[in-house]
């Protein structure tokens, strides 16, 4: 049937109509305050970034801040640097949040919600003094050093911090919870039938866990994977502190460019360059699931 | 196959109590092989609890399960070889319709070429030829549950078990199911254990029907005794519309309001009167030795399409109903409100249930 404009002479059409108009208009009205802070600190900010990464050091107009970037070595290498850390950060958080979010998932809901929030304790606390703890933890005659040697499990004190081992260590610590949120979430909404659906059908508690649940965890895993490498290509405190200067990453290398050398074009381009990368991410990540699961953290939560 | 297609199910003693409350309750239960048996009972009788103990979802407190001569109560689910049929379905999301019936095969270890050819006879068994390489998501419920069918009888058990099965579907499409089901157990011949809390479903269906409650089981029999002769005033409550009238007993003659009742055999005991609506019928003055008598006072009629029922206060107080079937005739003779009217119940249906009246308002 073809639809017909009826409804529009009909008795009270033109009241109803406007009705909806007003509550449109309502709706609208009590999003833009966060629009436009939206508007004033991030597409404001980022436009200007983008036009300040267009002039050389004289001042002229040019590509050079860019095509430096590809030339240079040193800034190939500090990409480099940033999606190795970012990568075996979200690799060491998999290994350790995967089984923790299946734990709680399996657990009662009483006793998960007291396990969640163990997992988000840590964000009370600022970022700074866990990062600077874990310094204290890992030096040379730092508390591990100190007992691993007094327990005769090594001799010389272990190198863990001031390098790769200490920066994966403290940014695994600080994005675990972004990662155990969003799997829980979808892990609990995994329908336990399921799960006695393939033991009935012959499935042994490995090969169920394997053919049924995994696949089903799969869209949190990836939320969480997602949101962990996409804070960890931006990750500053971390890095800066426990990686000695051994471990240099965009971020790091945006605040020498501006601190030192007061080079705000090339840490512009430095910058432009990294959004791009990580909304690019963000894409593939896009690709494979939805990205209300990347963004809105699961289906549960 | 060589081997039998169905298994006997013997359950012995078997309890479950979850803090002082009895989920089941020494439950026995003997299942003939080949017979399509099923649990009745209102929700949180137990019924679905036992279920979950013969798929090994439950583990009892103490009882023995045994599937023809093997004891099975400790053996984990993925051990036992029974379908299922989930009362969700618990189709895999992740998995089309032919990797969902297939995949029981495959965990058997069966070859790919082999799986095929049993998924496509599966799904014509439950008449969803070419179904295969669709999305769970994209199938009505009918469908999904024929799906769900197909993949708990693809690896041929003995025992096929369902859990509400149809309680999803609306009204028309869960009768065609019921026959369909029906059918297709005469065709597959493996002992089936059908949970439901539908009597109606129960006595359509079933060969046997154990009517369970507070996890005891009440009665089992064939569905026309249950429903005829039913053994206790919760059955004869919980499985069609009754009244239960209380009865006197002088010496081994029951009576009702001071007259005797006439009885078909010899079974006198019993201190209730088991009164349903359809068995009852107006009497004119005169007919009808074979009847007992009741008078009383009309005091509602309800017309319900095919039926209508009318509502009776008997001289003693008490309230029956009396169903008719709505034809032209009956319509005609049907009393008003504030009638003085006669009911008869045929002595051959004047059935005498033991217990109390505890319970006996419907």
């Amino acid at each position: 049937m073809k639809p017909q404009s009826v409804s529009s002479v009909g008795v009270n059409a033109k009241a109803l109509r406007k009705d909806e108009q007003r509550e449109r208009l309502l709706l609208f009205g009590l999003s833009f305050p966060a629009l436009l802070i939206v508007l004033l600190v991030i597409v404001v900010p980022v436009g200007w970034l983008f036009w300040l990464s267009l002039f050389n050091d004289a001042g002229a107009l040019s590509t050079y801040n860019y095509s430096r970037m590809l030339e240079s070595k040193s800034y190939l290498r500090i990409f480099k640097t940033t999606f190795n850390v970012s990568f075996l950060t979200t690799l060491i958080c998999v290994l350790i949040g995967y089984p923790l979010a299946y734990f709680l998932s399996q657990i009662s809901r009483r006793w998960a919600a007291l396990g969640l929030i163990a997992v988000l304790l840590p964000f009370w606390t600022s970022l700074l003094v866990r990062t600077y703890a874990w310094l204290v933890v890992l030096q040379r005659k730092g508390l591990v050093n100190q007992w691993g040697i007094e327990l005769g499990w090594w001799e010389t004190p272990l190198r863990l911090v001031h390098n790769l081992n200490g920066t994966l260590i403290g940014m695994a610590h600080i994005m675990l919870p972004f990662l155990v949120l969003p799997l829980y979430g979808s892990m609990r909404s995994i329908d336990f039938d399921y799960i006695k659906a393939a033991a009935n059908l012959g499935a042994n508690p490995t090969k169920a866990f394997w053919y049924v649940f995994f696949p089903l965890s799969l869209p949190g895993l990836l939320a969480g994977m997602t949101v962990v490498f996409v804070l960890c290509l931006g990750f500053f405190v971390t890095p800066a502190v426990l990686g000695g200067g051994k471990v240099i990453m965009v971020s790091m290398k945006i605040e020498t460019l501006i601190d030192l050398f007061f080079n705000f074009g090339t840490a512009s381009a430095l910058g432009v360059v990294l959004l791009v990368l990580t909304l690019g991410v963000l894409f593939i990540a896009h690709k494979l699931v939805s990205l209300d699961k990347v963004l809105g953290s699961g289906d549960g939560v | 196959m060589g081997q039998e297609k169905a298994l006997p199910i013997k359950i012995q003693g078997v309890t479950k109590t979850y803090g002082s409350v009895y989920a089941l309750n020494d439950v026995d239960l003997d299942i003939h092989s080949g017979e399509f048996l099923t649990l009745l009972g209102p929700s949180g009788s137990g019924k679905t609890t036992l279920l979950m103990v013969l798929a090994g979802f439950n583990r009892p407190d103490c009882g023995s399960v045994r599937f023809g001569e093997r004891e099975i109560i400790r053996m984990p689910p993925h051990k036992r070889d029974v379908g299922m049929v989930f009362q969700n379905y618990a189709l895999f999301p992740h998995m089309d319709v032919a990797a969902n019936i297939g995949f029981p095969l495959k965990l058997r270890g069966l070859a790919k070429e082999q799986i095929r050819p049993r998924v496509d006879e599966a799904l014509a068994t439950v008449q969803l030829e070419g179904y295969g390489a669709r999305g769970v998501d994209q199938l009505s419920g009918g469908q999904k549950q024929r799906v769900a069918l197909a993949r708990a009888i693809v690896f041929n058990p003995r025992i096929l078990l369902m859990d509400e099965p149809l309680s999803a579907l609306d009204k028309k499409l869960r009768e065609r199911m019921q026959i369909e089901l029906r059918h297709l157990h005469e065709k597959l011949g493996m002992t089936t254990v059908y949970v439901t809390h539908d009597q109606r479903e129960a006595l359509t269906m079933s060969d046997r029907i154990a009517v369970i409650n507070e996890g005891r089981l009440m009665q089992l029999d064939k569905p026309r005794a249950i429903y005829d002769q039913p053994a206790n005033a919760f059955v004869a409550n919980f499985i069609g519309e009754s009244t239960l009238l209380p009865v006197e007993q002088n010496g081994g003659v029951p009576s009702f309001g001071g007259v005797a009742l006439k009885l078909a055999q010899g079974n006198a005991d019993g201190e209730l009167l088991l009164l349903r609506p359809e068995r009852l019928i107006f009497l004119d003055d005169d007919d009808k030795a074979e009847f007992n008598r009741f008078t009383g006072v009309v005091r509602e009629v309800v017309y319900q399409g095919e039926s209508f029922l009318v509502y009776i206060t008997l001289a003693g107080g008490h309230e029956v109903a009396v169903r008719s079937v709505s034809q032209r005739h009956s319509i005609a003779a049907a009393p008003d409100v504030g009638d003085q009217v006669s009911l008869g119940l045929h002595r051959d249906e004047t059935v005498l249930i033991e217990g109390s009246t505890e319970g006996g308002m419907d």
